[in-house]
């Protein structure tokens, strides 16, 4: 028996380390594919103008070749970009959530004439490529002279993001189960008090990743954020990237650029970070057996 | 002393979607009603009509006489046990078994009073600050059944509470019911699918089928004397042979052999029959009903063996559930009843038909 065990554990001994190895290269590719762009960028904003120009490339920079120079070049006035950013996010996904889980929950649980017709016209405006509406936009904030005014940007945002939403927030109370809310009634609640304190806790996860999204697509956002807004001191972080230049046609300011990029987006992997634990699936388990 | 009235009750969706047709009847205090029915017969829609969770298109749910119609789930009193258990997630246990009395504002002295209660009752007591996620099956069982109890409501209403229970337990929990529900002397309405569920706990079943009573009746007579076809068939296990059998003057016509019809004089060309597998046995020579035949499959429950026969001069099938101990020749059976043991059906239209002889009893 054990002469005929032997060669069997070498075989599973030899096995796992191959499956390893191919398991971690996978891994590794797969970061670097999806990393890379950042990392460059993250790398560029520190470096110093001579190495960010030398040929060939310095992956590796030596003490001498980093700086904060390009962060500092930025200045504090870049947080009012940051502000406005995180304002017309906030305000757009906000609203977003706000309108949209109630039409959601409507549209899951209650027996309304033409619910089919009302949900695949949610679902054709989510197919139009949204730059197709953008002129048409343009023309309504002109006519309503919302130019240079974060309300502009708000609206679109918010349409934009709610057939997204709806969707996925309806489905969401579709797998709910609707014995919960039986039992609640059963047990004394008020509509309200039972949206609120049953509905509500069990849908945090689905509205925490809705509103994540679409607080993304709001926060860079760039045709609206660079057609409507014109003022400087209102633009958002992607227009006002964009726009930082150099002394002379010429001159191309990589360093501040990337910069800016990093410093514009660490809110958003912070925040992303901060709410990845309330997406948690399965907090409905042992609600219903399973 | 409570009674729970249901009156004419009708629930329709659509013009031909009714799943309660027109039901009535009357559970008293210490009462325990099954709702028995195959899916769809509408037993969980009366259930959730009584509730309060839909409104009726027709009739009344009465409490003491108190006509509940208008008034919210919340507000009727009735504790509802559900089959998914319907616990609060984001709740531990003792907040869910407290929900209902803490928007009802009783003192937090009562409250604390009461969970203890309840919670010694049922074997809760160490769990009370588990979220429903770390319970088994069985302790999320208890803690539906404690959020019911904790409420001392006027009427009790469960929808298949042991359906997701594995088969052992069931039988536990069965048992603890019964005895759970007779100390609580209220009105007790049950629904389940699973026949001996309503046998064992009730003390009254109503079998439906779409949407309208069968037959109410303690589950004894349900058993013995079962009101038409369908109650014949549906209750019993294993089920009951059904026969439909031509008629020649006064002898319904099995095979080679003849049975006299329950009543005298009938004209009618056919009949049903309905024999149980138990009542049937291996004939001795007493028998005055006897039929021969050549078994063709048998099945072992340990216990007894369940034969079918296929009787001679018929290609008709009777099933006799024997005692494994009994000696038989499977080529050429004999079996035998008696004439008490028989039921009969009217072909057309299912009713039973008393016999002539039999004594009926008040229904």
């Amino acid at each position: 028996m054990a002469v005929a065990q032997q060669p069997q554990e070498q075989q599973t001994q030899s096995k796992i380390p191959t499956k390893r190895i191919i398991l971690w290269l996978g891994v590794i590719s797969l970061l670097v594919f999806c990393l890379a762009p950042a990392l460059w960028q993250l790398l560029t904003s520190f470096k110093t103008n001579d190495a960010i120009a030398t040929i060939p490339t310095i992956y590796f920079p030596n003490l001498s070749e980093l700086t904060f120079n390009h962060y500092i070049t930025l200045g504090w006035n870049f947080l009012r970009y940051v502000f406005n950013s995180a304002l017309v996010s906030v305000i757009s996904t906000v609203i977003c959530l706000g309108v949209g889980a109630p039409a959601a929950y409507t549209l899951a649980r209650l027996n309304i004439p033409g619910k089919q017709i009302i949900l695949s016209c949610v679902l054709v405006v989510s197919l139009f490529p949204y730059v197709l509406l953008f002129l048409g936009l343009l023309e309504l904030v002109k006519y309503f002279g919302l130019g240079n005014n974060y309300i502009s940007l708000i609206i679109p945002y918010t349409a934009i993001n709610l057939p997204l939403t709806i969707l996925v927030l309806r489905s969401f109370f579709l797998q709910l189960p609707k014995d919960l809310e039986d039992s609640a009634k059963i047990d004394g609640y008020r509509t309200v008090p039972m949206l609120l304190q049953i509905v509500l806790p069990l849908t945090l996860p689905a509205l925490v990743t809705t509103g994540m999204l679409a607080f993304i697509f709001a926060w860079n956002e760039f045709i609206f954020a660079l057609t409507f807004i014109t003022k400087d001191e209102m633009l958002t972080i992607p227009v006002k990237v964009a726009q930082i230049g150099g002394a002379s046609v010429y001159e191309i300011p990589y360093g501040p650029i990337a910069a800016a990029t990093v410093l514009g987006t660490i809110p958003l992997i912070l925040l992303v970070l901060f709410f990845q634990r309330r997406i948690v699936q399965g907090i409905t388990a042992g609600a219903v057996k399973g | 002393m409570t009674t729970l009235q249901l009156e004419n009750l009708r629930k329709q969706f659509a013009p031909d979607v009714i799943p309660v047709k027109d039901i009535s009847l009357s559970v008293e205090d210490g009462e325990f009603l099954t709702l028995l029915g195959p899916s769809g017969c509408g037993k969980s829609t009366l259930l959730r009509l009584i509730a309060g969770l839909e409104q009726p298109t027709a009739g009344a749910v009465k409490i003491g006489g108190n006509v509940l119609n208008d008034i919210a789930p919340g507000d009727r009193n009735m504790a509802m046990v559900f089959q998914s258990y319907a616990l609060y997630p984001h709740m531990n246990v003792s907040e869910n078994i407290s929900t209902s009395l803490r928007l009802k504002n009783v003192p937090q002295e009562e409250i604390k009073r009461r969970i203890a209660n309840v919670s010694e009752k049922l074997g809760l007591g160490h769990l009370l600050n588990r979220k429903p996620s770390a319970l088994s099956g069985g302790q999320r069982q208890r803690v539906a059944l404690a959020r019911a109890l904790v409420r001392d409501p006027e009427v009790f209403l469960l929808d298949e509470p042991l359906s997701n229970l594995d088969a052992l337990l069931r039988e536990q929990v069965r048992q603890e019911l019964k005895e759970l529900f007779k100390s609580q002397n209220k009105p007790v309405v049950y629904v389940t699918h699973d026949q001996t569920e309503a046998m064992t706990l009730s003390s009254k079943v109503a079998v439906l089928l779409d949407g309208i009573i069968q037959q109410l009746d303690p589950p004894r007579r349900i058993y013995t004397h079962p009101a038409n076809k369908f109650v014949a068939g549906f209750v019993g296990s294993p089920q009951m042979n059904l026969l439909t059998l031509n008629c020649n003057q006064n002898k319904a016509i099995l095979g080679d052999y003849g049975f006299p019809l329950p009543q005298k004089g009938q004209s009618a060309k056919m009949i049903d029959m309905g024999l149980r597998p138990e009542d049937i046995h291996i004939a001795t020579p007493e028998d005055e009903l006897t039929v021969e035949g050549h078994v063709f499959l048998e099945e072992n429950f340990g216990r007894e063996v369940l034969l079918s026969v296929k009787v001679k001069g018929s290609d008709q099938t009777l099933r006799a559930l024997i005692p494994p101990d009994d000696e038989w020749d499977n080529e050429n059976i004999k079996l035998g009843w008696s004439h008490r043991q028989m039921h009969w059906f009217d072909a057309q239209s299912g009713e039973r038909i008393e016999a002539a002889d039999s004594p009926v009893l008040a229904s």
